[in-house]
């Protein structure tokens, strides 16, 4: 019954993405959105996630600090564990984890709004093809923001290991440095990059799925924001794996 | 001119509409009136596409739509206009994006042309001064206007209205009624207008059919509703015993 279910879930999701997944009938219109979701889903989320990487950056440090290193361990053990954490997991996964909470459910609830005052079926009788209208920028929008996003939230959790560093005083800059500077292999940050536009695929699109379909009033876009952000993060983290082992190997 | 043959639409087991047929004139205000309930939404969203029939034909000067394909279905609702229950205005958008928002979509004129239909469009509905301001600043009337002139605003040859006068006091329904009237005949739309308020019957009511059980249980004009014998339609339209005692006064 529920693998009926899902599979059900799964088609109608495919078949939205048919429709979002077209021309849009009007560029200037399409950028219109596009630039203002750019804005309301990419820049409004640049402090939260500058906020929250600069504490986990810290708070890592902390963590290695206290728990790895010892008398067998060279000194740089921290600053290396630290940046790797921050670039493989944090900044991808975790983030966009965080973004599923924040973006998602706003996207969820603006769209399950407008369905449910009927400015989607507005659209429909004029002919518009909502969901590319709607739905489209805001894959774009997210897609296009998650590395600038990646960027800041490493830079943050490095800024934040620093100033731990500093105003403890329990390791100098000079180890942290070195320890981010050891073995650093380019291409992990290029998977973080990689596995965040999926993230963000993933985030847009069935958010506004789940948006799309509300049925009811007010009390349906709330059970369906939760909904959304809880199958977004499932998602993220599974897609998480294969990723993972996909780019990883 | 709309046609509607013998539809039939069931919510599982529930019968909404059972073999309805009407003429909707080109010209003319068409209006559906019952009770809550009656399946008057239903019927509506039958009519412009939002649902489908489970049996029936819905004919706009002839074309059938419930056969039409992805394409002229799009072509086709770029000729209609809808007026929904609650406005429905964008409200990411200022009054006047609003009226722009069809123009912008399909219209391939200048922006300086699409924007002086837009604000004649406002003008036509009194609403140019409030072109600025976004929905939630507008009071129900207000909303309703702009929704019509966003309605208008691609010059439509349908024009739908689900409960223009829902949540307004009887002053400003007056007003929509009769923008609604006049805008009909000016242009030579066919509208077809889902109500319930009595002033709306008695003003503007062209045509009207009387929806009940998911049947057409009478079918006439403004006059003819003041004398009808149909027991069911007296009910529903004089509902309050003060209502009778005018009506029967009246006549
Ligand atoms: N999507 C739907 N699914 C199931 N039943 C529905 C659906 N839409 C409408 N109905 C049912 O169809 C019947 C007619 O509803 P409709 O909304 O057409 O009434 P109405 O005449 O417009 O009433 P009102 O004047 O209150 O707007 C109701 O009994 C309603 O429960
Ligand atoms: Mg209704």
């Amino acid at each position: 019954m529920l693998f009926i279910k899902s599979i059900n879930t799964f088609g109608s999701y495919l078949m939205l993405m048919s429709r979002v997944l077209t021309k849009p009938e009007s560029w200037k219109m399409f950028s219109r959105q596009f630039l203002r979701d750019i804005y309301q889903l990419g820049i409004n989320s640049i402090p939260i996630v500058l906020l929250i990487s600069f504490f986990i950056g810290a708070v890592i440090c902390i963590q290695m600090k206290l728990n790895i290193e010892s008398a067998w361990m060279p000194k740089f053990v921290v600053g290396y564990a630290t940046r790797e954490i921050l670039i493989l997991e944090f900044s991808s996964s975790m983030m966009c984890l965080i973004l599923a909470g924040k973006v998602g459910s706003n996207i969820t609830s603006e769209i399950g709004t407008m369905r449910v005052t009927q400015q989607i079926d507005a659209m429909e009788i004029m002919g518009v093809n909502s969901a590319n209208f709607l739905i489209l920028p805001k894959i774009s929008a997210l897609v296009g923001m998650i590395p600038i996003l990646v960027i800041f939230s490493i830079a943050a959790g490095i800024v934040g290991a620093y100033a731990i560093g500093y105003v403890t005083q329990m390791m100098t800059a000079e180890d942290l440095t070195v320890g981010l500077q050891y073995e650093f292999h380019q291409w992990y940050i290029w998977c973080s990059v990689i596995k965040s536009l999926f993230f963000a695929f993933i985030i847009a699109s069935v958010a506004a799925f789940y948006g799309y379909r509300v049925e009811g009033g007010s009390i349906e876009v709330g059970k369906a924001s939760t909904d959304s952000v809880v199958s977004c993060s499932v998602l993220i983290l599974f897609a998480d794996i294969v990723l993972t082992q996909l780019l990883m190997q | 001119m709309i046609e509607i043959k013998n539809i039939h639409k069931n919510f599982g087991t529930q019968t909404v509409l059972n073999d309805v047929s009407a003429v909707f004139d080109n010209g003319k205000t068409n209006l559906i009136i019952g009770q809550s309930g009656a399946g008057k939404t239903v019927l509506l969203k039958c009519i412009v596409g939002l649902l489908a029939p489970d049996k029936g034909k819905v004919l706009y000067d002839g074309r059938n739509v419930v056969t039409f394909g992805k394409k002229e279905r799009l072509m086709l609702r770029r000729e209609m206009g809808m007026l929904f229950q609650n406005a429905a205005l964008f409200d990411s958008m200022s009054v006047l994006e609003n009226v722009m928002f069809p123009l912008e979509m399909f219209s391939d004129k200048s922006y300086d042309e699409k924007l002086k239909r837009a604000r004649f469009c406002l003008e036509r509905v009194n609403m140019i001064e409030a072109q600025d301001k976004s929905p939630e600043e507008l009071s129900g009337g207000m909303q309703k206007r702009a929704a019509i002139a966003r309605a208008i605003a691609l010059e439509p040859k349908y024009l739908f209205c689900d409960e223009p006068n829902s949540g307004l006091d009887p002053k400003t329904s007056l007003i929509i009624d009769e923008l609604i009237h006049d805008i009909t005949k000016e242009y030579n739309i066919t509208t077809i207008v889902n109500t319930h308020d009595m002033n709306s019957v008695m003003g503007i009511g062209d045509h009207i059919i009387f929806l009940a059980n998911g049947e057409i249980s009478w079918e006439g004009n403004k006059e003819e509703i003041l004398h009808t014998n149909s027991k069911q339609l007296n009910d529903f339209l004089f509902s309050s015993e003060i209502l009778r005692r005018v009506a029967s006064e009246k006549i």
